[in-house]
């Protein structure tokens, strides 16, 4: 970037152009949400939010999403730390890890409910053996749990290791010196330094969980009380009875809101500092 | 009191760099691993503490072989040039941690790590966290915490570097003082002649990955076998 030239034009600020597309790109984001609130049916919402349908797939959806989030805690931290230290790999392995956790950031989640189906199916690749022993996944809760997980992990890995990359690793060796063994250091010492990044990643982990909708129905359906989420439930609701599907997304919208408000600019992706 | 003895042979390879370093000595007679920027001073250090495999050769500490094994279980304390204290924990449970790793509970490990607070002049910081303490304050966290975890031999890497010109002097008379008191085998690695008079008896010279010069700081002075160690026992006070 020519810095003279840049650092001139900076002074003046962008030019008008800028401002008006920025502008546009900013009501496309930002209307759509205005329009929710504009057209809530705000005298019936308590009784909308109160109905057993509601209430049954919040339930639902608090339920799979706080689960989806313990276990993305459980496996991807350890998964965060490997990827955090594959830096010293050679090339090729270090980019497959990368890029295969990496995959459901930027696979369709109908394509990641499908391939999920294709595994974990009566008769998929791993499935046929489970449903031997009695065991089938698909259109449960459990699917419901897996396909949130599927597409969360990466706001869990990424956000912890990026916490990891930060902190000095030399302090682990301090604390080697001291006669912790590796698994006391990473307790004591790697955990609680990457805490925010952690918080940070469940938070996000949880938000993207609770908002799961493709995988979900591809894989687990829709079964009220077992599989319906809130998400499916507004779409569902929205086939019908506009104000129910309104409702909704309302309680997704809050909580999406109370997620943004919690992490601040610090932990949100792309912003540093 | 006869100090037990650390033993040194080995060659270390860094990329194509290979430091190769045969010394020994003994507690009660802190040595000096002086030598130019880059001449393999850290790296000795470094695999003497457990950090870097070595290529070959042998570490026998009271005669016990640590070429193998882990650095937990070395028991060799390090003051890290910048310290490298726990940013999340207390001046206290910086100081308890090693005590904390031996098996003890939190509150346990406070107790036992009390009478280093007071010794290191500490017990009014023991709340403090790392960020809020001076650099003589924090090389003196990083000296209690390495010498409460009980360590057989003590390594410091540069412990002067990471502190104002101006308290060095002052710090430098208090470490030494507290050096005096830990018995086991005691390498100070450093560039500065003020560190090598203050802190050790004896002092290894390292150039360019090899020993050049072995022997007291008096020794040196009257027959310097280098240029370098000529500059080096030359020059008074940094």
């Amino acid at each position: 970037m020519p810095r003279s030239a840049g650092s001139r034009r900076r002074s003046r600020g962008p030019a008008v152009v800028v401002w008006v597309v920025a502008g546009l790109a900013l009501a496309l984001l930002v209307l759509p949400l205005l329009a929710i609130l504009l057209s809530a049916p705000w005298v019936q919402l308590p009784g909308l939010l109160l109905a057993p349908e509601t209430l049954q797939a919040l339930g639902l959806s608090v339920l799979t999403g706080a689960i989806s989030t313990a276990l993305c805690l459980l496996l991807g931290i350890p998964l965060a730390v490997v990827l955090a230290r594959s830096v010293a790999w050679p090339v090729v392995p270090r980019r497959l890890l990368r890029a295969a956790v990496t995959i459901p950031l930027v696979l369709p989640p109908v394509v990641g409910g499908l391939a999920l189906l294709l595994l974990l199916g009566r008769t998929g690749v791993l499935g046929r053996y489970l449903a031997v022993i009695g065991i089938t996944i698909p259109f449960t809760t459990g699917a419901v749990v897996i396909a949130q997980t599927f597409v969360a992990m990466p706001f869990l890995v990424f956000a912890v290791e990026g916490a990891l990359r930060a902190t000095d690793r030399r302090v682990e060796l301090a604390a080697a010196s001291l006669g912790a063994s590796p698994l006391q250091v990473f307790r004591t010492v790697t955990v609680p330094l990457v805490a925010p990044g952690i918080a940070a990643g469940a938070v996000l982990c949880f938000a993207r969980a609770l908002g799961e909708f493709g995988a979900t129905i591809t894989f687990a359906g829709s079964y009220p009380g077992v599989t319906r989420t809130l998400p499916i439930a507004s779409y569902l609701a929205s086939q019908n009875d506009l104000n129910q599907s309104i409702a909704l997304a309302l309680v997704l919208l809050v909580v999406s809101v109370a997620v943004l408000l919690g992490l601040r600019d610090r932990w949100l992706p792309g912003v540093r500092g | 009191m006869s100090g037990s003895a650390l033993v040194v042979d080995i060659a270390v390879r860094r990329g194509s760099f290979e430091v190769a370093a045969a010394f020994h000595l003994v507690g009660g007679r802190p040595l000096a691993l002086v030598g130019p920027n880059g001449a393999g001073k850290t790296t000795v250090l470094t695999a003497l503490a457990g950090n870097l495999p070595i290529e070959r050769g042998s570490i026998l500490l009271d005669g016990r072989q640590l070429v193998g094994v882990t650095p937990e279980a070395r028991r060799v304390g390090v003051v890290f040039q910048d310290f490298l204290l726990f940013p999340h924990l207390t001046v206290a449970d910086n100081v308890a941690y090693g005590i904390r790793m031996r098996g003890h509970r939190r509150s346990a490990a406070r107790a036992a790590a009390r009478p280093w607070l007071e010794r290191f002049d500490l017990a009014g910081l023991a709340d403090r966290y790392p960020h809020e303490l001076s650099g003589g304050q924090a090389q003196r966290v990083a000296l209690a915490r390495a010498l409460a975890a009980e360590p057989e031999a003590l390594l410091l890497d540069e412990p002067m570097a990471a502190l104002d010109v101006e308290v060095r002097d002052e710090v430098r008379a208090q470490l030494a003082v507290h050096l005096r008191a830990f018995t086991g085998p005691t390498i100070v690695v450093t560039h500065s002649a003020a560190d090598v008079a203050a802190l050790a008896a004896d002092v290894v010279v390292l150039e360019r990955g090899a020993v050049t010069q072995r022997g007291t700081w008096a020794q040196l002075q009257t027959a310097p076998a280098t240029p370098y160690v000529t500059r080096l026992v030359g020059r008074h006070e940094e």
